[in-house]
């Protein structure tokens, strides 16, 4: 079947067989390898991808249903002059990773948390990414992470906000 | 990584459809929503299925409403939708609460409540407290409507009492009101809860005494059990009530069917009863747990 859908922010369409998943088509045919496999069962987040701009597992998510919808990828967060994302930033930053194979899926799903709200808690960030498993390097680099960066965009939201 | 073996995709335009579909399909056939739990029995092949018809298109069963005292959850909400919805965090914010705890935010985005009923995952949690919120369930087919409890759902693990060519459309919780004191705690070490217990009760006078108490643990059975027995021991004034959680614990122990698996054994599951019963019962009522 044939679907159409935007992908990091541009128009795409494809056809599809029912049985594939998003990360079968993210990986092998839109070359969009920074969509990582290791559990496959919904629980590691390394799969992590935005479907209007909520995290679905792409190893378990049918391609099927980004019809219409809008997907991300770690490879659209950045700005198209190459400047980094203020969340892939600060994850430099705090160096909130070691090997770097749950990071794509850890600064997605933060994303998804701080453009739903960016006045978070921590205790709401340790909540929201528990879903997202890190092998190497502990959490509070994580942590640490995303409280920076949420604290840019929220100063970012209020200078957009004095200005409009 | 296991691909799925090939399927096609119906897209019903009513639950009538739908049912004649799987009429027509038989075996071959199942209904898909959120497919959090049905792609991953598939690509393990537990399960193998030529048509799954999928649930999200027909309109109208991703719809939270509220009518005469109860909210009306369509089946193919998430858990997502569901924990966000204004209705439910006002009308029955325990149930809003246990929502916004099920797996992680993946599996909410993507899973529907109705999906995790009919799926009846042993260690699931809504099951657990639909049960003593005293929900019903709609199931539709060609053949007409019939509204059941959700005990009468619920056949084992895995197992509904669904006939064939019915389907579950939508889900009924009564709202809460304000002498009623509900409260749900799981424990979850690993990736799935080894118990979740919810505990339901009604009060006279703010809570000095309870008039009416329903009770009951999942995840440690094949499938979520309410325990009558002990819900007469929670009736009674509160500090009866809480001088006899010992009993208590132990008779829905004993009435939950307790396995040994890998999440431990029954006494360990015993034991966890006893201490979840104490906490949820200081939640309930309002108190800090301090254990």
């Amino acid at each position: 079947m044939k679907i159409g859908f935007e992908l990091n922010g541009k128009a795409a369409s494809l056809e599809i067989e029912p049985r594939e998943t998003l990360a079968e088509v993210l990986r092998a045919r839109c070359r969009l390898t920074g969509v990582k496999l290791s559990c496959e069962a919904q629980v590691c987040g390394s799969c992590t991808v935005l479907v209007d701009g909520l995290p679905v597992s792409a190893c378990t998510y049918l391609a099927y249903e980004i019809r219409d919808k809008r997907v991300t990828t770690i490879e659209g967060l950045a700005d198209p002059p190459g400047r980094l994302h203020p969340l892939q930033q600060a994850f430099l930053d705090h160096f909130a990773f070691q090997c770097g194979f749950c990071t794509p899926g850890m600064i997605l799903a933060a994303k998804s948390l701080l453009d739903e709200n960016v006045h978070v808690s921590d205790e709401e960030i340790i909540a929201y990414m528990s879903g997202n498993l890190c092998r190497c390097t502990g959490y509070l680099g994580i942590l640490k992470a995303i409280r920076q960066a949420s604290a840019e965009m929220k100063a970012t939201w209020k200078e957009n906000r004095s200005t409009s | 990584m296991t691909t799925l073996s090939r399927f096609e995709i119906d897209q019903p335009g009513s639950v009538a459809e739908a049912s004649q579909m799987l009429g027509h399909y038989g075996d071959q056939a199942a209904i898909y929503a959120g497919g959090t739990e049905l792609l991953l029995a598939m690509r393990h092949r537990a399960l193998s299925y030529k048509h799954l018809i999928d649930l999200k298109v027909i309109p109208g069963l991703n719809a939270i409403k509220a009518r005469d005292g109860v909210i009306e959850i369509g089946a193919a909400c998430t858990h997502r939708t569901i924990e966000s919805s204004s209705l439910v965090r006002e009308m029955q914010p325990v149930f809003a609460e246990l929502e916004s705890q099920v797996a992680n935010i993946r599996v909410r985005a993507t899973g529907t409540l109705g999906g995790n009923l009919c799926f009846a995952e042993p260690h699931s949690d809504p099951a657990t407290m639909l049960l003593v919120l005293g929900a019903t369930v709609w199931i539709e087919s060609a053949r007409g409507t019939r509204e059941i409890p959700i005990e009468k759902l619920i056949a084992g693990a895995y197992a509904n009492h669904l006939a064939p060519g019915e389907i579950l459309t939508r889900i009924v919780v009564p709202c809460g009101k304000s002498n009623h004191r509900a409260a749900y705690m799981k424990f979850q070490i690993h990736e799935r809860p080894t118990l979740g217990l919810g505990l339901w009760l009604e009060t006279l006078d703010g809570g000095r005494t309870f008039t009416a108490a329903r009770v009951a643990v999942g995840c440690v059975s094949p499938f979520p059990h309410r325990a009558p027995v002990a819900e007469a021991l929670l009736t009674g004034s509160r500090a009866e009530v809480e001088k006899h959680l010992p009993e208590t614990a132990a008779l829905i122990a004993d009435g939950a069917d307790l396995v040994d698996d890998h999440e431990g054994s029954a006494e360990y599951k015993r034991h966890l009863v006893d201490v979840f019963l104490r906490r949820t019962f200081l939640k309930a009522v309002g108190l800090r747990i301090s254990s």
